[in-house]
């Protein structure tokens, strides 16, 4: 026999508040923070060489900023798919409310777009001036626009260069912390919700984010370079999934951690938490985020970092942990985003989500959104040359900061 | 302080609809009205000089006052302080405000900016509630499913509660959801981009957004009928009189009674820190 009173809230009769029914933030807000980690991370993959000076990452230190440009240029996209009025977009830019965690999205996303910009058009600036005299048409003038037309490539000038680069990049790591950690708190800062409202909410989604953008990097490298039959850098590969494993052993702990001290603190809320993980989350949050797409990547990180594999089955097994870590990210987005909305504020039930396939946030824009910045890689890939190899052809002499 | 003295009408995701709507019906009439359709004997009625939108003005003046210490005086904003008090012990759960409010602000199926929720108890301790269509048809029948002894059961009405300090307000990123001096939460719904994020920070769920002009909507306490001096229409039409609301700057209304009085009275979710300004007269603690 129960005593009194002491199941009066935490009985789970299946209430849900009648507007609670419909999950507000569908497929597109889960998609959002997925892109923007993306590019946080690859952006600091460029960082760690140009401002950490960690060499062996030199033979993606360009491309990550592409990579991280390609995403960037379609950050915006779900987010426009998921407003009720996206022509009024501006209005967080024009009548921004300071206490709002959403207002400073225009501006920091602005900021740090040129400032990814500027870092990228100074590191090919003497690629570009190359390629401006060896191109016609079309090409020349989009060279000539990109170096705003000046070829002048002294000793001096190159210095003034690597000067600018090193301020970009160094202000970028900071940026990029800001625009992901930033994202997380979108999340954290709602207290109505037990499972978003946690200071760890910044701390997991930065994290996430570096895990997602440096999987993105290893992959996207060895697949390119597989793909046009081009000599792979395997050091680089390493010291990549190296650093994939640091973040994402923190990553995991952080996660592990704030499910550990919701049950080991067993608040207000934990009996919803705990409820939604063994019930409606448990197969894409216990199966599929935590067994499949954690645990065994990270034995696959264990063998990839502490035993010693053959040069083949090191870039295979790179690749398979790559793709998995990029999938637990989706994974690990879809649980906060969406399953966090699976909890009524009744606190007494759980609403359902059914994605739609031809819905304007539907499986079919997610898709489309996935595929754009790849084709926008694609597209930048005909402007600016990846590898640095690929200079050589074009300029025997070492260049700024590359 | 600009934004606080818009007219009524200009604030509300509900009004600006609701006015196009009369203005549609507006028109029909009077169409109806050319062609003879509606008998010439509410011709003589409706005066036509006066034009159809100030006649409207008037009838809502005819109607008596129900907050005194509104008409015909200077109305200071920062001199109100309005609470809602919502008597547990009266509500029949009939579900009259839910229509009121439906027809009021022409609500959406499926979107509510008040229900009642319908709480049982069985012997065992087990709390079961429940909402359908939000109590818009009254409880009338049993809840059919509940096999067991009952012990307790009794309705809870729920609206927006008009936070002291409201977190729609804060997270609004362009400022469409907006506190203003006399203590109203509203939405400028001609500027909500309907991102949505203020339905995830209210810990009430008051919100929703509107299926039609994809902005987010809720209760506004009819700011529109308070500022003419007259109740919110879910109090007015409530027959047990559960719903209450006035000003409690006004030492005679019946809200500074109650909550001056020696009754039990609550806010929800207190632990939010909120602090709303809708009070719960003999709630349970099972109320959520
Ligand atoms: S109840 Fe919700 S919508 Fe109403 S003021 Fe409070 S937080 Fe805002
Ligand atoms: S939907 Fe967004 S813009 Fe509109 S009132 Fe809510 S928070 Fe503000």
């Amino acid at each position: 026999m129960n005593p009194a009173h002491e199941n009066v809230v935490s009985t789970l009769t299946n209430y849900v508040f009648p507007n609670d029914l419909h999950v507000h933030w569908s497929m597109m807000i889960a998609l959002y923070p997925y892109i923007t980690g993306i590019v946080a991370g690859a952006f600091i993959v460029s960082s760690l060489y140009h401002v950490f000076k960690i060499e062996s990452l030199k033979p993606v230190s360009r491309f990550s900023l592409l990579f991280a440009l390609a995403f960037l240029a379609c950050a915006t996209l779900p987010l426009l798919c998921h407003l009720g009025r996206p022509e009024r977009n501006f209005n967080i830019m024009l009548t921004p409310n300071p206490s709002s965690a959403m207002a400073g999205f225009g501006y920091i996303y602005g900021a740090y777009g040129l400032v990814l910009f500027l870092e990228i058009l100074f590191i090919f600036r003497p690629t570009l001036v190359h390629l401006k005299g060896q191109s016609s048409g079309l090409m020349k003038i989009i060279y000539r626009a990109l170096t705003c037309d000046s070829s002048n490539l002294s000793e001096q000038s190159l210095e003034l260069d690597r000067k600018i680069i090193a301020f970009l990049a160094a202000i970028g790591i900071p940026m990029a912390c800001v625009l992901h950690g930033y994202v997380g708190f979108i999340f954290g800062g709602i207290k109505a919700n037990p499972t978003w409202a946690t200071p760890l909410m910044p701390v997991i989604f930065l994290l996430s984010a570096c895990v997602s953008g440096v999987s993105g990097i290893i992959l996207a490298y060895i697949l390119i370079k597989s793909f046009r039959g081009q000599y792979i850098d395997l050091e680089c590969v390493k010291t990549c999934t190296k650093f994939l494993a640091g973040f994402f052993i923190v990553d995991f702990t952080f996660e592990m951690l704030e499910i550990f001290s919701h049950s080991y603190l067993y608040t207000e809320h934990y009996h919803m938490v705990d409820r939604l993980l063994a019930g409606p989350l448990y197969v894409s949050f216990w199966e599929w985020q935590v067994g499949l797409l954690s645990v065994v990547p990270l034995l696959l990180l264990g063998i990839l970092c502490l035993t010693r594999i053959s040069d083949a089955s090191y870039k295979l097994l790179a690749s398979v942990v790559s793709f998995m870590l990029l999938l637990q990210v989706v994974f690990m987005r879809w649980n906060v985003v969406i399953g966090g909305q699976l909890i009524s504020k009744s606190d007494r039930g759980f609403t359902q989500f059914h994605p739609e396939w031809f819905d304007k946030e539907g499986i079919l824009t997610a898709i489309v959104l996935m595929t754009l910045p790849l084709i926008i890689l694609f597209v930048l890939s005909k402007i600016f040359p990846f590898w640095n190899e690929e200079d050589k052809d074009l300029n025997r002499k070492e260049v700024g900061g590359t | 302080m600009s934004r606080t003295d818009k007219t009524p009408n200009a604030v509300s995701g509900g009004v600006p609809d609701m006015a196009t709507e009369l203005n549609g019906d507006r028109r029909a009439f009077i169409k109806k009205v050319l062609k003879g359709a509606i008998g010439g004997s509410l011709l003589l009625v409706i005066p036509l000089e006066a034009g159809v939108g100030e006649k409207q003005e008037n009838d809502f003046d005819k109607i008596p006052e129900q907050i005194p210490g509104i008409r015909g005086q200077e109305y200071d904003m920062s001199s109100r302080q309005f609470a809602f008090v919502v008597d547990i012990t009266r509500c029949i759960g009939c579900g009259s405000c839910c229509v009121a409010d439906k027809r009021e602000y022409n609500v959406p199926d499926g979107n509510y900016r008040t229900w009642v929720e319908r709480y049982v108890k069985d012997f065992d301790d087990n709390v079961y509630v429940d909402s359908p269509k939000g109590g818009v048809e009254g409880y009338q029948e049993p809840r059919p499913e509940l096999k067991g002894k009952i012990r307790d059961t009794f309705f809870v009405p729920k609206l927006c509660n008009m936070c002291k300090k409201p977190s729609c307000v804060q997270v609004c990123p362009v400022g469409a959801t907006f506190k203003s001096p006399d203590g109203f939460i509203l939405v400028d719904s001609k500027r909500c981009v309907g991102c949505g994020y203020c339905i995830q920070a209210c810990p009430y769920s008051a919100r929703f957004l509107h299926p039609v002009t994809r902005t987010a909507e809720k209760c506004t306490w009819c700011y529109h009928r308070v500022r003419k001096g007259l109740l919110p229409v879910c109090v007015h039409v409530c027959p047990t009189k559960a719903r209450k609301f006035g000003d409690m700057n006004d030492k005679k209304s019946e809200v500074y009674k109650i909550l001056r009085s020696h009754d039990v009275i609550t806010v929800l979710k207190k632990d939010m820190g909120n602090a709303p300004s809708l009070y719960y007269k003999g709630v349970r603690r099972e109320v959520v």
